[in-house]
């Protein structure tokens, strides 16, 4: 291959190294107004009245928007249409906007927001799943499934309970991960405008326009063929602009009611409040195992706390036991999670998408059963690998699966062999795995069409033009469809002109998530790049006179031996012979196998596998940790171009790392004399603290080639999954340095000095969660797993009657 | 209201303007020069993203009013490749930024590339340690900070070359 696989200076690394790739914020049209919203500073509370008649007389203001301009609500998923652009009687957390202004510069509405007077009745405010539990009322939602629980979800694949109790060792651990969020150093920002025919265009920061498309239109109450949405390259995303957000539906009826451009740039306070990040979790799992080392059954529960609004939540909840059987072997699983609400920022996807949570304690648990086994925690992970080409208990197809060589690379690079459980007192390394998705397998809303299009031209300049819906959030999508067309066509990656993430003239693709666009966008793009390619060689093989077969795309050149055209020259050719040259491809995944219902959230074309190992220094005496080094490897199947590759991972080594050590977004109350509002605890990067140069450790990054049939090129995802070992790697670190285990995120100086003073004492050198509370899980939808005879449907009631 | 001038050196070029009194050194770029190139992460001083050079030294372009900046000299990512002598070229710390994968999303990068900038031409040959010292103020969560320290090892390499050609 002549690109992929080559190091190379991304198609887009010009722009972004002279400051004129065009964010949001730095879109300026003529005539352009500027938009503020007031929020609430009430975590829950009923509004009484809006006054606004002193803003809107306020000198320099054009519009004042409320509740009361938006009667249609909306949501990200077709279940969960629970927002409104501005809220019209109920805010929910603080933060959750319920007035606009827009006016002649930002200073002027910012002003004027301080003189809407809002009335509130404040509600008892639900501050925690405990509490989201025990009292029902006041209610966040009226359509939660009950109470102030959100969703409830129950599966068993598979009587794992009687599995567990059958053998030999039984593990039963409690563990937390405390929620974080994405903190993108570009805030939030659009700018909505009528273009000249009248038609709504919206220019923003976002990872999925076509969504943000498709609420527009449901919001605004206006055809969608009227709306044009184009998504600014992001600066940072991980999953924190995948929601559609309220102050983009809020500045696209300003436009259309003003005739005039419109912009909004969210403050960094801003961004913290509308979240739509991590999820804390709360997990029990108990594990079944054989005498040699086998997983036997596995019950995993999960408590989430969801925050204000649904979000991708229920699909978040899924994801918190999803793909707990994608890596080790597991014949029999049960599933239980419930996500609450709670009245603070509303929780969302971050990298990793409601799976990092469960993978950290699955991997700490390991690493306990590993100890009391008395096996090495590398060998006793590759006893149970899933095997490729398999199905798992909850009826997930797995691909190629590259984790046999990653752990190998890793044990083997960190010389694992020689100096674990033998580095002395403060000094330790931990390991573990990881795997995700490469695409999730059914869009957010339900519908048959291609989830990615790809729609080419080529001119006789020898131009080509390629055109998806695709996000570049940064992570180099741009990049890999460059790549991969120059690829087909035998050009420089330089030569294709990216035109991307425009819903008025690309073709539909869902969006940068879920770690879907190499492996979708890449397929239609090769698929459009093939018919192209045929009709050049068609044309091209008339003029040199051999069969079309024999051509090589190369150089720049369609040749064979020594007979040779430019590609420019077979372009022309190509154009004489069948009129103006175009392609187009599309993407659909395969059918997935699971028919339950719940089915639709783990399916994936491909999973990719990753393995960590970190090593940790601690000092007894603060707690202090220290990360001197991160080996990683990672399954990407192909790597499409390897600088950026390694740029993904070890970006995800970063987030996970700064995860496992110091991320939180946490709250606190204000004490009673101050409204005892739940406040967020510090909305600042200042004080949300995150991992700099310095704190940074030396990564060591080492990509395996498995190539997946499913995959272009068999390019598998690599922009997530280098995430997930990272956390339960630090903590497995941590214990083989001091002999204490974290169960919890982050882990602080102060847990390990906690754990440290118990095992002084005597005790069980832990800290983590002691309780997990009563959640009232319905009964499990019953699925038999495919080696006990089922069909991938739920049983039915008597067999179901049968297996309990 | 009164608007305020000044004039002032920026990239070079010697400029006149005037602007709201109330603005910062970062809203005169963006919004009055039209520089968008430097970008604001949080607009309080503690992203880094807005760093630009003040008569050759890093500010935080954020926590300047732009007042304060008459008579100065300002340099932006804009400016970079001028003060190269490399005309449409890139600045070797901004090709060695593009080539070694030290932009992912790219809008820390502006601030970055001028910091790198400064430290070099005070260090023309830091230490790893020092690099990761200059930019400790910058936050970058795409990258994890590896490739950008080499690229700027890099950069300095491909400086010293082209300066001894």
């Amino acid at each position: 291959m002549k690109v992929i696989g080559k190091p190379r200076r991304r198609v887009d690394g010009r722009a972004k190294v002279t400051g004129l790739t065009r964010f949001a914020d730095d879109v300026v049209l003529p005539r352009m107004l500027h938009m503020k919203m007031l929020r609430s500073p009430h975590p829950h509370a009923l509004i009484e009245s809006i006054d606004v008649s002193r803003a809107a007389a306020y000198a320099g203001v054009h519009l004042v928007l409320t509740g009361k301009d938006f009667p249609a609500s909306f949501g990200i998923l077709p279940i969960t249409q629970d927002e409104y652009p501005l809220a019209p009687e109920h805010v929910r957390y603080i933060g959750d906007p319920v007035a606009a202004v827009v006016a002649r510069d930002e200073q002027t509405a910012g002003e004027a927001l301080e003189l809407i007077e809002v009335r509130y009745q404040p509600l008892d405010t639900i501050s925690s799943p405990e509490e989201a539990l025990a009292k029902p009322e006041p209610r966040l939602h009226a359509y939660s499934e009950r109470g102030n629980i959100h969703r409830l979800q129950a599966f068993q694949f598979g009587d794992a309970d009687a599995a567990i109790a059958q053998s030999d060792y039984v593990f039963e651990d409690l563990f937390f991960y405390e929620g974080n969020t994405h903190l993108p150093i570009e805030q939030h920002a659009c700018v909505a405008a009528l273009d000249a025919d009248g038609k709504l265009a919206l220019w923003s920061s976002t990872q999925v326009p076509h969504y943000v498309h498709r609420a527009l239109a449901r919001v605004l109450q206006m055809p969608a063929s009227q709306i044009r949405v184009i998504a600014t390259p992001n600066g940072g995303g991980f999953g924190g602009k995948c929601d559609v957000c309220n102050h983009e539906m809020v500045a696209g009826k300003a436009a259309m009611m003003l005739g005039r451009p419109v912009k909004i740039c969210l403050t960094r306070e801003e961004v913290f409040y509308m979240h739509r990040g991590r999820h804390p979790v709360l997990m029990k799992f108990r594990t079944g195992v054989s005498k040699d080392g086998k997983l036997t059954g596995m019950h995993l529960q999960t408590l989430v706390d969801g925050g204000a609004y649904g979000s991708y939540g229920v699909a978040s909840t899924f994801y918190t036991g999803a793909l707990q059987t994608v890596t080790y072997e597991l014949p029999r699983y049960q599933f239980e999670a419930a996500r609450v609400f709670t009245n603070k920022p509303p929780c969302g996807p971050k990298r990793g998408h409601g799976t990092p949570q469960p993978r950290f304690g699955q991997e700490i648990q390991l690493d306990k059963i590993a100890e009391r086994l008395g096996k090495d925690p590398a060998e006793l992970r590759l006893g149970m690998l899933v095997k490729p080409n398999s199905l798992t208990a909850n009826w997930l197809k797995i691909g190629s699966i590259g984790l046999e060589q990653c752990i190998r690379a890793v044990v083997e690079r960190s010389g694992w062999k020689q100096r674990f459980r033998k580095m002395g007192p403060g000094r330790g390394l931990g390991l573990a795995c990881g795997s995700y998705l490469c695409g999730a397998g059914l869009p957010i809303y339900w519908n048959k069409m291609p989830q990615s299009g790809v729609q080419m031209l080529l001119d006789r300049s020898g131009q080509i033009t390629v055109f998806c819906g695709a996000t570049e959030i940064g992570q180099g999508s741009d990049d890999v469809l460059a790549a991969i067309v120059a690829e087909v066509l035998g050009v420089d990656p330089q030569e294709v002109r990216c035109i991307t993430g425009d819903t008025g003239i690309t073709p539909v693709d869902l969006g940068s998530y879920s770690s879907r666009v190499t492996v979708m966008m890449g397929n239609a793009a090769i698929q459009a790049a093939e018919k192209l390619k045929a009709m050049l060689a068609e044309a091209a093989a008339e003029e040199l006179e051999v069969v079309p077969d024999r051509l090589q795309f190369a150089n720049g050149h369609v040749s064979f031996d020594a007979r040779s055209l430019t590609f420019a020259e077979a372009v022309v050719l190509a154009e004489v012979k069948f009129g103006t040259l175009g392609a187009v491809g599309s993407y659909s995944p395969p059918r997935a196998p699971g028919r339950y219902k719940g089915a639709g959230v783990g399916p994936s074309p491909a999973y990719s596998y990753s393995a960590c190992v970190v090593e940790a220094e601690v000092d007894a005496a603060t707690g202090w940790i220290r990360i001197p080094k991160i080996w990683i490897a990672h399954d990407i199947g192909r790597t499409i171009n390897p600088v950026l590759a390694r740029g993904q991972v070890e970006g995800s080594v970063y987030m996970g790392l700064s995860e496992a050590l110091m991320e939180e977004q946490v709250f606190r109350r204000l004490p009673a004399k101050l409204s005892r509002a739940l406040v967020h605890k510090f909305p600042s990067l200042l004080e949300y603290k995150s991992i700099t140069s310095l704190d940074m450790p030396e990564v060591d990054t080492v990509l395996i080639e498995d190539p997946d049939p499913n995959c272009p090129f068999g390019a598998k995802e690599v922009g997530q999954g280098p995430l997930l070992p990272v956390m339960p790697a630090v903590a497995n670190a941590i214990y083989d340095a001091v002999g204490v285990r974290i169960d919890e995120l982050p882990i602080t100086p102060d847990k390990v000095m906690r754990a440290l003073e118990l095992k002084a004492a005597g005790k069980p050198a832990r800290v983590g969660p002691e309780h997990f509370p009563a959640v009232p899980y319905p009964a499990p939808i019953v699925v038999p797993p495919p080696w006990e005879g089922g069909d991938g449907k739920e049983a039915k009631r008597d067999d179901a009657a049968a297996v309990v | 209201m009164t608007r305020a001038e000044i004039s002032l050196s920026v990239n070079g070029e010697p400029v006149e303007v005037t602007f709201a009194p109330y603005k910062t050194l970062l809203e005169l770029l963006r919004e009055d020069l039209a520089l968008t190139g430097t970008k604001h992460g949080c607009e309080l001083g503690e992203c880094g993203a807005c760093a630009v050079l003040i008569d050759g030294e890093p500010q935080l372009s954020c926590l300047l009013l732009a007042l304060e900046c008459a008579g100065r000299s300002v340099e932006t990512v804009e400016g970079m490749a001028e003060s190269w002598q490399s005309g449409a070229g890139l600045h070797p710390l901004q090709a060695a930024f593009a080539d070694l994968g030290a932009a992912q999303c790219g809008y820390c990068t502006p601030g970055i590339l001028l910091t790198a900038k400064a430290l070099l031409a005070h260090e023309p040959e830091p230490s790893r340690e020092r690099i990761q010292e200059a930019i400790s103020g910058n936050l970058c969560r795409c990258t994890g900070y590896q490739q950008i320290v080499e690229a700027i090892e890099e950069g300095a390499r491909r400086m010293a070359d082209e300066s001894h050609r």
